[in-house]
């Protein structure tokens, strides 16, 4: 199994790392990288397009779990070039933030293939101390262990309620195995109370984890806090393996009371819709603005998943995996932009890139247009997706709400693009990236545009993955 | 062997990647750019060629199809084709993107590249948009449309350009996100993405009315109808002079060609039902914006309020159809509104287009829109004012200019439907002479005003050339109209036909 393979790298990394002196820090760099290109490669040559049980079933290997994982691998690998050279430029280039980051990659592994409340559970909080660690990794920085606290006690609660509620589901059916809740929560005549309430805290639960509103407060502050090198391993792959937890709570082992948390999740779409896009207006830092689009993003998610049918989970499925990879390349370009002792995060940083550098505002040009979902970049295709797949279940009214917040989300992207198109640069002094930083953004930019044009692999993989 | 050609596709993305090129090439040499980005135009307007020549005038059908699957996960295809109404509307895109290369020659000397390869790229997306006849692909070049338009109004725009361009596509955006609603609902009825399966699909009157509402939020914010035209004045004011040309010339006629091509075949008894709502919005746009045109200021401001008008005639020949079919019974009446509006499209592509270069001339050389700056252009600039009084009097609808073939015909066609819907479009004839000649009256005529106007120099060849080209369509068109009504007749037949038939 890939995951195998992934925990005893990850170890290595680690023991490897201590012998390590400070100049040969990249063996560890590489040695990550190749971890999760070698663990790619193994999700894709044991994906056999069938579902497979494993360890007394708690653990399924499917279509979805395939795809799903190779995504988070391409995105993560992204993500550890983009923070090369920020982590060096700062003094961080320690092996903590690599380490850290494979075990979050494990946990999000074990999450995408969880079979049962336990294990599921095991990779969230694999994932989540992963992250509340990395997000710390800047000790000096008071904001950032404001932002690492806030996330931990929240994180904390939040895993609480999820606990809570699967252990009243355990109650309830007698099992942890998510084939075993899904059957026998379907042979049960009507919806007792117990269930009600078990229903509510896995809810409310993922929703703290995925960020919707009103469980959102600590998106921004995190973003924000985070080094950005952080902020941009969060708001990427995590997204992917929250929304295959989503799935394996939800869909497949709660599919039978599909109506019920579909009309939850309707609330917190449209309410984080709605505030995520509004709230993002006002933001003078980019960082922020793009945690509380995350929000927004989450809502459209959300709606895919609530419409309950194939085409609802696979066009959910496309809108994570193209999310992520717009997220890191959003941040990223702030990366991009920041150099040794000054931090591009803020919206003014921004003005006049395209007299600065003509090739990075196109590419965040992309960026913007693709999450402000304007054809012809997958941003545009996601949203179709969804919107279809809640026109489909005659949810009309939902399709007309994500729409409506989608222009006023529109507003703040475009400002993004006014201040690199229309504004003269305040900061004239040339961009430093190394190679590989430029080629890996080009291609991550260059992919929204592509998959934006030729969206029908993807999107028929996310189709294949969800009849599967 | 041209037969063979996928030339839509071709139209497409030969001046697409002709804009790409234009902005690989850079800024390093401005005059290289300049001159790929004529070169890609001119090509591209030579392809349109075979387009008119080997258009079979007879059939209705679709002509020069291609069809390819795109996303079969969604059975969306990338399906081209062309009708009598679309060619012509082509080759107006392919003729004004040549002219507005040349236009941009000495006059945009502040990131060329980017400018020519914005222009270009536009193009093949507004061609797309003619050419779509897959509902998604008809959508995203639609929307893809408004990102090179956006970055033109704001990079090369006048001061007011942010607030304009902002405004310019969030009104655009806001409109066509509910036509997207509508277009999916169609394709959860109807399994199918196509453009002519909506045609067929039957639906029931509630859902006709919400899908023509949503495709009217669209087309008329595009148009612009009144209340929503009022990105429009500052669009146009801000934008730069090829953006202006675009902007009247092409894109307004999208949104008269949405409602031919989706409002009228996909919802005709919703279309019939509401079609004092149309009429009386495009009345509205052709008294009161008349109106509001004689009082304007600014020179680009009031040629703006004066397409919002004669778009109205548009928008009134297209949905008269209704009354003139109740009054007289016959198709020949109806017929006329319908071909009125379509000449007036192409007629008003010219003419705003020539009048919006006319200011650009004169304020590459003062720098000012202001009316009350000039005053005796005709003095230094004799060439120059003979152009500007031709196409001032054929936008008041001179006989023997377009403009008079397309406001006669459905000033025609509205006196089969009601004789105050006459009365009142006939006021245009009024309003346009007043608001056109006024301006060609305080700008071009009169004593010298000042000594800036004394010091202007006459047209130079690439002006004259731009000019003159436009001045020959514009003739041309008014004294043999005979070709583009052919072109178009056996599709508005056929149209109209289809638009009879209840689909309840």
């Amino acid at each position: 199994m890939p995951e195998i393979f992934v925990l005893s790298m990850a170890c290595i990394v680690l023991v490897l790392d201590l012998f390590i002196h400070d100049r040969n820090r990249v063996i560890t760099y590489g040695l990550s990288q190749l971890t999760l290109f070698g663990a790619l490669a193994l999700v894709i040559a044991l994906a056999d397009g069938e579902s497979h049980t494993a360890m007394f079933g708690t653990y399924v290997a499917d279509p979805m779990a395939s795809l799903a994982k190779a995504f988070v691998m391409i995105v993560v690998f992204a993500v550890f070039l983009y923070s090369k050279d920020y982590l060096r430029q700062r003094d961080l280039f320690k092996g903590e933030y690599y380490v850290l980051g494979l075990f979050g990659v494990l946990g999000m592994m074990i999450m995408i293939s969880a079979h049962s409340y336990l294990t599921l559970y095991l990779g969230l909080e694999l994932l989540s101390l992963s992250l509340y660690a990395m997000v710390a990794l800047h000790r000096d920085s008071s904001i950032a262990s404001e932002a690492a606290m806030k996330y931990f006690v929240l994180g904390a609660l939040a895993s609480g309620m999820l606990l809570y509620g699967m252990s009243l589901l355990y109650g309830i059916t007698g099992s942890l195995n998510i084939a075993e809740v899904a059957s026998s929560i379907s042979a049960m005549a009507e919806l007792d109370l117990a269930l009600i309430f078990a229903l509510s805290f896995v809810v409310l639960g993922l929703a703290f984890k995925l960020g919707a509103v009103p469980f959102h407060m600590w998106i921004p502050d995190v973003y924000h806090g985070a080094p950005t090198c952080v902020t941009v391993f969060i708001g990427s792959a995590p997204k992917i393996a929250a929304f295959a937890m989503a799935m394996r709570l939800l869909a497949e082992s709660l599919g039978g009371v599909q109506a019920d948390w579909g009309g939850m999740l309707a609330i917190l779409a449209v309410l984080s819709l709605a505030v995520g896009n509004i709230i993002a207006i006002a933001q003078a830092n980019l960082k922020r603005m793009l945690a509380y689009s995350t929000i927004s993003h989450v809502g459209f998610l959300l709606l895919g998943i609530l419409s309950g049918t194939v085409e609802g989970y696979a066009s959910a499925l496309f809108y994570a995996i193209t999310y992520a990879i717009m997220a890191a390349a959003a941040f990223g370009m702030i990366i991009l932009l920041s150099r040794s002792g000054f931090e591009a995060d803020t919206l003014e940083d921004f003005k006049g890139l395209n007299t600065r550098s003509p090739w990075h505002a196109f590419l965040m040009l992309l960026v913007m247009f693709s999450m402000a979902g304007v054809p012809p970049t997958v941003g545009f295709y996601a949203k179709l997706a969804v919107i279809q797949a809640v026109v489909g279940v005659d949810l009309l009214w939902l399709a007309l709400a994500a729409v409506f917040f989608s222009i006023i989300g529109a507003f703040y992207y475009l400002r993004v693009v006014k201040l690199m198109y229309f504004d003269e640069p305040v900061d004239t002094r040339p961009l430093q990236y190394g190679t590989d930083m430029h080629v890996a953004i080009s291609v991550n930019g260059l992919a929204i545009l592509l998959l934006g044009l030729f969206p029908g692999a993807l999107m028929g993989a996310c189709m294949a993955a969800m009849a599967g | 062997m041209l037969s063979e050609l996928p030339l839509l596709s071709l139209l497409i993305w030969v001046p697409i990647l002709g804009g790409i090129a234009v902005l690989a090439a850079g800024d390093r040499e401005p005059w290289g750019a300049r001159t790929l980005a004529l070169a890609t135009s001119l090509l591209t307007f030579l392809l349109s060629i075979p387009l008119f020549t080997g258009f079979e005038t007879g059939t209705a059908a679709m002509q020069f199809e291609e069809l390819r699957p795109w996303i079969p996960a969604f059975n969306v295809n990338y399906h081209l084709g062309v009708d009598g109404i679309s060619v012509p509307l082509i080759i107006l895109t392919t003729f004004t993107t040549v002219l507005v290369v040349l236009a941009g020659w000495e006059v945009i000397q502040k990131r060329v590249a980017q400018y020519m390869a914005a222009f270009l790229i536009m193009e093949g997306l507004m061609i797309g948009v003619f050419a779509a006849l897959d509902a998604v692909l008809f959508y995203v070049f639609w929307e893809g449309m408004l990102i090179p338009m956006f970055l033109i109004i704001g990079i090369w725009g006048g001061p007011r350009r942010v607030y304009a361009t902002i405004k310019f596509f969030l009104y655009t955006f806001f409109g066509s996100v509910f036509m997207l609603v509508a277009l999916i609902y169609m394709y959860i009825r109807s399994g199918s993405f196509g453009i002519l399966d909506f045609h067929l699909l039957p639906l029931g009157m509630t859902e006709q009315i919400l899908i023509f509402i949503a495709f009217l939020l669209a087309f008329a914010v595009k148009v612009p109808m009144w209340p929503v035209h009022t990105w429009l004045p500052d669009a146009h004011v801000e934008a730069p002079t090829g953006g202006s040309v675009i902007l009247a010339a092409i894109m307004l006629k999208i949104g008269g060609y949405g409602f031919l091509r989706f409002s009228l075949p996909i919802t005709p008894d919703a279309s019939q039902e509401l079609d004092w709502l149309i009429i009386g919005l495009s009345l509205i746009a052709v008294v009161y914006i008349g109106f509001v045109a004689i009082v304007q200021q600014d020179m680009k401001k009031l040629i703006a309020y004066s397409s919002i008008a004669h778009m109205g005639f548009a928008t009134l020949g297209f949905f008269l159809i209704f009354a003139i079919l109740e009054n007289t019974g016959t198709v020949q009446g109806a017929l006329l509104g319908l071909e009125g509006g379509m000449v007036q499209m192409i007629s008003h592509g010219f003419i705003s287009g020539a009048l919006f270069l006319c200011v650009g001339v004169l304020y590459d050389r003062m720098h000012s829109r202001e009316i009350a700056d000039y005053g005796g252009v005709v003095n230094t600039m004799p060439v120059f004012g003979g152009f500007m009084v031709l196409f001032a009097m054929a936008n008041s609808g001179l006989p023997g200019t377009s403009g008079f073939i397309g406001e006669f015909m459905v000033i025609l066609a509205s006196f089969k439907a009601n004789f105050w819907y006459a009365f009142l479009a006939a006021t245009t004839l009024m309003l346009g002479a007043a608001y056109s000649l006024w301006l060609v009256k305080r700008v071009v005529f009169g004593e010298v005003a000042n000594k800036r106007v004394a010091e202007l120099q006459d047209v130079n060849r690439r002006e004259f050339l731009i000019l003159g080209v436009l001045a020959a369509a514009v003739l041309l068109l008014g004294l043999w109209p005979a070709p583009l009504v052919d072109l178009m007749h056996a599709t508005l037949e056929n149209l109209l036909a289809h638009v009879m038939v209840s689909k309840l």
